[in-house]
């Protein structure tokens, strides 16, 4: 490259162009019938089975692949799940007589804290994420996830965080505010619970996030050929909602929680009102989360019902886009139901009777969802099996649940009803309907597909019937022990309140209900190596993951087939032989590389071959230090977690730098059937390029929380700001702004140039990009610093601090980013040809941006025009 | 609430078995239908009916009941939070009781009680809410719905009691270590009885009158009780606790949580810890038995 740098600009290159896929697609019939040699497929095998072994002995923890990852995952939030139930026991044992006194009032507060937190945060929201991660790679076709690291990484975090939160009640400090943890009661408690659960579930909501961002990926970038989006089994279209709803759910909490500990350690005033905060901001935060949430439990299960029924009924689902359009209907309707939580707080009834509405307005798409599953049976010819069983168990539990949320949503009843054991009853209908049934029949339907081996039939109906019979003996009781007036969160009654039968009915009913769990998680350990492996379709489904050859193989599917059907194996003959002799797509493992084959969003037509991630321990590593970084400032050990948080960093660079967006040996490959993809694009063609701008949107929606709080103090507060504020210096912003567009213009610029092979410019730009930036965060920091505003005397100044801190912190990760691109371009992992790094940091600073931006404006002149 | 006492619970409960009566009926057809399709009749049956099923069942049919349902709900709500016609009663939430205040002139000056209300029938009254500390919710089941006592917020309510007797009424909102330990008495009496109580509740507590209640009001003022609590026309002028001018007329001790007796007081008095996890009133078991006895027979005495 001998150009002349004075004259650069009129040579300006062209840039280089990306690859695109070459050859034939879609492949012919003649081309699909050509049988493979059988010593050349056994070969192909033997490559594909060394590629894809399992790290075996102490390194067996290092695995990555989504079938070892998404069982432990599994077991793990089953594991949660029991000790969440022990300790419903527990309350329940305390709560069977009046005046009882087996638990004081701190340990009864403490257990259902917990029993709450633990179900929701470690078992039913981890749970659709582990059985998907276990799942959806057989639904699609695939290979594994798109980044197993990730999963890893995701798992370790949960189990690590998982058993910090659920520990803590051993050692009698754990959380005892509530699940929904209201301040002030939260905020002023003492000792270290709310830390507890603040730190340890955002650890965990970070690790769910990073779940939902690699499932919508895997969804929609790593479907086999053919398989357009309307084609797509329904569970992956469930994927893809409740993804999408994580995405957008978790982050208002995740910025509660930010907030909600800065009061905490720093003692800055957002929820104190007596000194212009407001407890009720983070109600709405919590809900806008807390509502979503119970879609985000409840979806899953559709998606499991909505591939066992069509097994079941021997007929494809009736009425599947009615059924999708429903599922993204739940969704959206689910953000716009967060007040009926709050009806009891003296918001005006406009809102109420909007929200009302709202909440009522859900039945309809849960309705469509729930008759289609019924219309679908009535057209096909039932054959009984154990898991259609559970499903109607479910429906019949469901329904129960239902019909009292049309009651609740009416905002006068709620306010009845609300936080009495009417509501306790309606949400376990709910959730144990839709929910722990269809999981548990989930589990009978696809434990042969996870193992090749079957439940019994015989302990599966035990389970069933005694945990139906239970659950109702339990919660039937509790709808009337609200109306007779019990409020929830009460450690004991007195004997004149005459709840008491209901109550004794109730824990009756309780133990009951865990006879028949106890007699399914038997069902599930129990020893089953003398058993013969199933039949390879056991039920005679469908769908692609029967396709997995008995005995299991851990390279997922032999080759990845075309797909021109909803249920490929009633519809396509001869797939399933096809796909075993390696007739489709990319059934060898040639240079040694884990593979699988990424397609486009929406008609799956093949685009590039991307190299997953193997067996790592960097991905332990990262998550271990980012559970100290989450974990330490409990203690208030502050350093220690800084110093945990930058290593955690440390080991995700290293895990990035060795694993992902390697330069390939050759640009292009032969993936089989006459089609050749790239193995390296870059862009909105690479799924990193995809997780980058998932992670970030969700990024976006915590930050747009925390403007959403400057707006909120205004209109609920008459004198926000304060009229004798004082405010952030502006001339300090106005240059901290102008850093981070110089700095976001470098990194724009220098992908740009770099894709011109002007690499001595971009690398020029990448080293002022950090600079600038730094500048920038310099800037910000100052003109608070020189107002002369102190966090701790008022929310204004308070939520301020708060979105600076936020800012920099982002900052400080593009700088990062900017620095790992120059390495990269220095070490030759970045070039001018394979640039995915310098796409994925420039797209992190178009959102980077827009949020100093934003910031700016937010801390800057608009609380002087409020 | 299904035995209502107030003209807004009567209407809720009605609404209640309304619309328990077609849930019923819903669970009953949807589950029956379920059980047809898989048990009864597994057969291969038309698609055209399947969808028929769809639309009418998930779209036509909720739409229809859920618009009358709302209809009729959210018109009720403006009757339910009506403007009360005179009677002001400000309750503030406290860990963990109740601190009652009665306005019948809103320009007056306030009656001053704790951990009970009454209310009058035959008129709607406007309760006041506000909280000190933590979140609280005020809740009546016999007369009518919630509403959450906030602090730094005022929120409101009204209630139409329409039967004479005595009721409970409990905080619904988790409060913290003894959340179920905040109840209280609820009083209904007619108007002309709420009248004469209420001239009585103005009026300064009674001096003691044996020699067993004088004693125990030389160790009420002796112990410092009056830091916290006001009993008036005496030297005890503390607001941390309740006033207890007429504690011995209330039915309940300790927000609902203890009878109105001797013994209970004595109780109370000996160790509120062990009655009341995280009560902030001390404990005053280094008085003798003897004194303690007297001391609750000065308080019962106070009505």
């Amino acid at each position: 490259m001998n150009r002349n740098p004075t004259k650069f600009w009129r040579r300006w290159p062209d840039p280089i162009p990306h690859p695109k896929a070459e050859g034939v697609f879609p492949p012919t019939q003649a081309m699909l019938s050509e049988p493979v040699d059988p010593a050349t497929a056994e070969a192909q095998a033997a490559r594909l089975r060394k590629v894809w072994k399992l790290p075996t002995g102490a390194h067996y923890w290092t695995a990555v692949n989504n079938d070892q990852v998404g069982k432990w995952y599994t077991m793990t939030a089953f594991g949660f799940m029991l000790m969440a139930g022990l300790l419903a026991l527990a309350i329940r044992v305390q709560l069977a007589v009046p005046d009882n006194d087996v638990l004081s009032a701190d340990r009864f507060n403490q257990f259902f804290t917990m029993h709450g937190s633990a179900m929701m945060f470690l078992f039913a929201v981890p749970l659709f994420e582990a059985f998907s991660i276990l799942l959806l790679p057989g639904l699609l076709g695939a290979r594994d996830m798109p980044f197993p690291r990730l999963s890893a990484y995701g798992y370790w975090s949960f189990l690590i965080g998982g058993c910090f939160v659920l520990g803590s009640i051993l050692f009698d400090v754990a959380p005892s505010s509530g699940w929904f943890m209201y301040p002030p009661l939260a905020t002023e408690g003492e000792g270290i619970g709310p830390d507890i659960w603040l730190l340890g579930l955002s650890f965990i909501e970070v690790a769910s996030i990073a779940a939902a961002v690699e499932l919508i990926v895997g969804t929609i970038k790593c479907r086999p050929p053919g398989m357009r989006i309307n084609l797509m089994p329904l569970y992956a279209w469930y994927v893809l909602v409740v993804g999408v709803m994580i995405l957008f759910a978790f982050p208002p909490l995740i910025a509660g929680d930010f907030l909600f500990e800065l009061q905490r350690s720093l003692d800055w005033p957002f929820f104190d009102p007596e000194r212009g905060g407001d407890p009720l901001l983070w109600q709405h935060l919590f809900w806008i989360f807390g509502h979503p949430e119970v879609y985000i439990i409840f979806l899953p299960s559709i998606a499991i019902a909505s591939m066992v029924v069509p097994t079941a009924a021997r007929q494809p689902m009736v009425g599947y886009s009615w059924v999708v359009l429903s599922a993204v209907g739940t969704g959206f309707l689910s953000f716009g139901l967060w007040v009926h939580h709050m009806f009891t707080t003296g918001l005006p009834q406009l809102s109420l009777g909007f929200f009302s509405a709202a909440s009522e307005a859900v039945v309809i798409p849960t309705g469509v969802q729930l008759f289609a599953f019924v219309a679908t049976l009535m057209v096909g010819r039932v054959t009984m099996s154990l898991p259609i069983l559970w499903i109607a168990g479910a429906f019949a539990v469901f329904t129960v649940g239902g019909l009292t949320g049309v009651m609740v949503a009416l905002a006068p009843f709620d306010w009845q009803v609300h936080d009495t054991y009417f509501i306790v009853a309606h949400l376990h209908y709910t959730l144990f309907g839709g929910m722990v049934f269809p999981i548990i029949g989930g589990v009978y339907y696809f434990y042969p597909f996870f193992t090749k081996k079957m439940l019994s039939q015989r302990l599966g109906r035990w389970s069933f019937w005694t945990t139906f019979i239970g659950f109702n003996v339990a919660f039937m009781p509790m709808h009337i022990a609200g109306l007779m007036g019990m409020p929830r969160r009460i450690f004991t009654y007195p004997e004149a309140s005459g709840w008491g039968l209901v109550n004794l009915i109730s824990t009756f009913g309780a133990f009951i209900v865990a006879a028949g769990i106890l007699i399914f998680a038997w069902d599930l350990i129990r020893p089953k190596s003398r058993q013969p492996l199933t039949e390879r379709n056991p039920w005679r489904a469908g769908t692609l993951e029967w396709s997995h050859s008995v005995p299991d193989e851990s390279w997922g599917v032999r080759s990845i087939p075309y797909i021109t059907s909803r249920y490929p194996l009633w519809d396509q003959p001869d797939i399933v032989e096809r796909m075993d002799s390696g007739r489709y797509y990319l059934a060898d493992a040639r240079e040694g590389l884990r593979e699988t084959i990424i397609t486009s969003a929406v008609d799956a037509i093949p685009q590039s071959v991307a190299r997953v991630t193997g067996p790592a321990v960097c991905t332990l590593v990262a998550a271990f230090f980012t559970g100290g970084a989450f974990i330490l400032p409990v203690f208030h050990l502050y350093w220690a977690a800084g110093v945990s948080g930058a290593l955690a960093v440390a080991a995700v660079i290293w895990w990035l730098w060795t694993s992902t967006a390697q330069v390939p040996e050759t640009p292009m490959k032969d993936v089989g059937l006459g089609l050749r993809l790239p193995t390296y694009v870059s862009g909105p063609d690479a799924p990193g390029w995809w997780a980058i701008f998932i992670t970030m949107t969700g990024d976006a929606t915590a930050f747009a929380s925390l403007v959403f709080a400057m707006f909120y103090y205004w209109t609920a507060n008459p004198d926000f700001p304060p009229q004798d504020a004082i405010h952030t210096n502006l001339f300090w912003i106005a240059a901290g702004a102008i850093f981070f567009i110089l700095s976001w213009a470098a990194t724009f610029g220098a992908r740009l140039l770099n894709r011109r092979t002007l690499v001595k410019y971009a690398r020029a730009l990448l080293v002022a990009g950090p600079i600038a930036a730094l500048c920038g965060a310099a800037c910000l920091a100052l003109a608070f610093w020189v107002s002369g505003m102190d966090p701790a005397t008022h929310a204004y100044p308070a939520l301020v601090a708060a979105i600076i801190v936020w800012t920099l912190a982002h900052v400080v990760l593009g700088g990062i980013m900017q620095l790992y691109c120059l390495a990269g371009s220095l070490k030759g992992k970045l070039t001018p040809q394979y640039d995915a790094d310098l796409w994925n940091t420039t797209l992190f600073w178009h959102f980077l941006l827009a949020t100093c931006i934003i910031a700016a404006l937010v801390v800057g002149p608009l609380p002087r025009l409020l | 609430m299904l035995a209502p006492a107030g003209r807004d619970a009567a209407v809720l409960s009605d609404l209640f078995w309304v619309m328990l009566t077609g849930a019923v009926v819903l669970w009953l057809l949807m589950n029956g239908l379920m059980l047809y399709v898989t048990r009864i009749n597994p057969e291969k049956m038309s698609r055209r009916r399947a969808e028929v099923l769809i639309l009418g069942g998930g779209v036509i049919f909720p739409a229809v009941t859920l618009a009358a349902l709302l209809v009729f709900s959210l018109s009720e709500m403006p009757q339910q939070r009506a403007i009360g016609e005179g009677l002001i009663v400000k309750v503030t939430g406290e860990k963990w009781w109740w601190r009652v205040e009665y306005w019948p002139d809103p320009d007056g000056s306030p009656i001053v009680s704790a951990n009970e209300i009454r209310l009058p029938t035959g008129q709607r009254s406007e309760i006041e809410l506000g909280a000190n500390e933590v979140i609280h919710s005020f809740w009546i089941p016999v007369l009518g719905g919630k509403t959450d006592m906030i602090p730094g917020r005022k929120t409101r309510m009204s209630l139409e009691p329409t039967e004479v007797g005595n009721f409970r009424g409990q905080c619904t909102e988790f409060c913290g270590l003894s959340h179920a330990l905040m109840a209280f008495g609820v009083v209904v009496e007619s108007p002309e009885d709420f009248k004469a109580w209420l001239e009585r509740e103005a009026t300064d507590a009674v001096a003691p009158t044996d020699a067993q209640s004088r004693r125990g009001k030389e160790i009420f003022d002796g112990s410092g009780c009056g830091a916290c609590h006001a009993v008036r026309g005496t030297d005890a002028t503390g607001k941390v606790g309740p006033d207890l001018t007429h504690l011995g007329s209330r039915t309940t001790l300790a927000a609902g949580t203890l009878p109105m007796t001797v013994s209970a007081l004595e109780d109370w008095l000996r160790d509120p810890e062990r009655l009341k996890p995280g009560a902030k009133m001390p404990a005053y078991d280094h008085l003798s038995p003897a004194d303690l006895t007297s001391l609750a027979v000065y308080l019962r005495g106070l009505e």
